[in-house]
């Protein structure tokens, strides 16, 4: 119970960075937290009580394997979902960078008044 | 409950509310970085090794990547916080959306319960089927390899953005330039950095 | 900007050159074993990455080494990215795109899914190199070119 509790603060906090924070990089880092909250989503729907690591051990039986080990599906997808957050993250900063090279702030605010 | 867990957990969140919270954003990406590296020894107690190792190394670059980035912007979150009106319009937009989500988690079965789901065929079949020992590697490239292909060209995407954002003048002439820069690729001179924002630099080197 | 190009002190830069290499092995036998053991290429790919982004900073951008390396690095990615459609392809010798189509050994070795390995180290190339590429046009941003429209001059 207490890890979907996490994952509820971490879409929380994630949802209000994004909402509430001005500042860009403020809001790639809110980005970066919401992103947590959804792999620890899948990974904790996939848990099974007791079970181990979805890699087979030489000499294991594979039906007890096949039983007890925890779901590898979510796993396989949150692997190439925090690979893509890092390349959206990389995009983001790229444009927050760019964002401030062209109006000097990285204040969402300030940004619309220079434009205006 | 676990105490393992209860402390994984407070870290995680400790470190995301502060990353949220503090003004200065040097110390807001490094309390990001606490909450991802706590959050890889949590996939690891969650029989999770391969998300524990990519949420590691990802975790290394993102805050890498960040630093550059506040190294280059400056570490001080600029402006006042929000009007009244707009926190409040923030507080309800939370107290909706955590309704929806407490809802939508009520419904989610309880931690660690067994569920029928393809796993099981998923499980069964990696040795047989596809030769790997590790059923996340025979999922991820044999039995979805054409999920793998397609997340593989989103990184593409992502990367080229990033190349095409951050090469451009923002505006015109880029073609020019590629020209030039294909001419005399190794020793063309920097141009000089604003004299601000080199200051600045410097002086989060010396902190750190 | 002068120490960016220098890098960082002696110290830092001999540890770096000489955990790079057992950083890179690592992150290829991360992808080699990642049928049998945790990891595979995408987290090889990442932990690639990281010892190359850890010589940049800890060496600089030294006569824009960075610009210079960056076509090459272009070209691994596209080297892993056709390597996948390549193996991927020769599943149509086996009946159709994708299928699992090279010969396996014993389970349990490497040589157990050459077909698994092959697309691991393609995977490994594909994403080492391009986010190796991301994070070098971040370092080279606004090194490159003065920006046209006014980039300059802000306290």
């Amino acid at each position: 119970m207490i890890l979907y509790a996490l994952v509820l603060v971490l879409l929380g906090l994630g949802i209000h960075g994004l909402l509430a924070k001005r500042n860009l990089l403020k809001k790639i880092i809110a980005l970066a937290i919401l992103d947590y909250g959804v792999n620890l989503l899948l990974i904790v729907v996939g848990y099974r009580a007791g079970g181990g690591a979805p890699i087979l051990l030489p000499g294991e039986d594979p039906a007890a394997f096949a039983r007890g080990s925890v779901d590898p599906l979510p796993q396989a997808l949150v692997l190439t979902s925090i690979v893509i957050g890092l390349g959206v993250t990389m995009l983001l900063v790229a444009m927050a960078l760019r964002l401030h090279q062209r109006y000097g702030t990285l204040d969402v605010d300030r940004m619309d008044r220079l434009r205006g | 409950m676990d105490p393992v867990l209860a402390g994984l957990a407070a870290l995680v969140v400790l470190g995301s509310a502060a990353a949220l919270a503090m003004r200065n954003l040097l110390s807001a990406v490094i309390a990001v970085g606490i909450a991802g590296m706590g959050l890889a020894i949590l996939f690891l107690l969650l029989g999770a090794p391969d998300i524990a190792i990519t949420q590691v190394v990802v975790e290394v670059i993102v805050v890498t990547v960040m630093i550059r980035a506040v190294a280059r912007t400056g570490d001080e979150e600029e402006g006042r916080p929000r009007s009244p009106a707009a926190i409040l319009a923030g507080a309800g937009a939370a107290l909706v959306i955590g309704g929806a989500a407490l809802a939508a988690f009520a419904a989610l079965p309880p931690l660690g319960a067994p569920r029928p789901t393809p796993s099981f065929w998923y499980l069964a079949e990696s040795l047989p089927g596809a030769g790997a020992a590790n059923a996340v590697t025979a999922i991820v490239l044999d039995f979805r390899g054409y999920d793998t292909l397609g997340e593989a060209t989103v990184i593409l995407a992502a990367v080229a953005g990033a190349l095409v954002v951050a090469r451009g003048s923002g505006g015109g002439a880029a073609g020019e330039r590629d020209g030039a820069e294909a001419a005399e690729p190794a020793e063309a001179p920097a141009p000089a950095a604003p004299a601000a924002a080199r200051g600045r630099e410097e002086a989060i080197r010396a902190q750190g | 900007m002068r120490r960016d190009e220098e890098g960082l002190s002696e110290i830092v830069r001999t540890v770096a050159r000489e955990t790079l290499a057992v950083i890179l092995v690592y992150g290829l036998g991360l992808a080699f074993y990642g049928h049998l053991t945790p990891g595979g290429g995408f987290p090889g790919g990442v932990c690639a990455a990281c010892g190359l982004v850890m010589a940049v900073l800890a060496s600089g951008n030294r006569s824009g080494f960075v610009a210079a390396i960056r076509g090459r690095v272009a070209a691994l990615e596209a080297f892993g990215a056709l390597g996948y459609l390549g193996v991927a392809a020769l599943g149509w010798t086996a009946g159709q795109f994708m299928q699992s189509s090279l010969p396996r050994g014993t389970p349990f070795t490497p040589e157990g899914a050459p077909f698994l390995v092959i697309l691991n180290l393609a995977v490994l190339l594909k994403v080492g190199a391009g986010l190796f590429a991301g994070f070098a046009a971040l370092v080279a941003f606004g090194r490159e070119a003065p920006p046209a429209g006014g980039g300059e001059g802000r306290a």
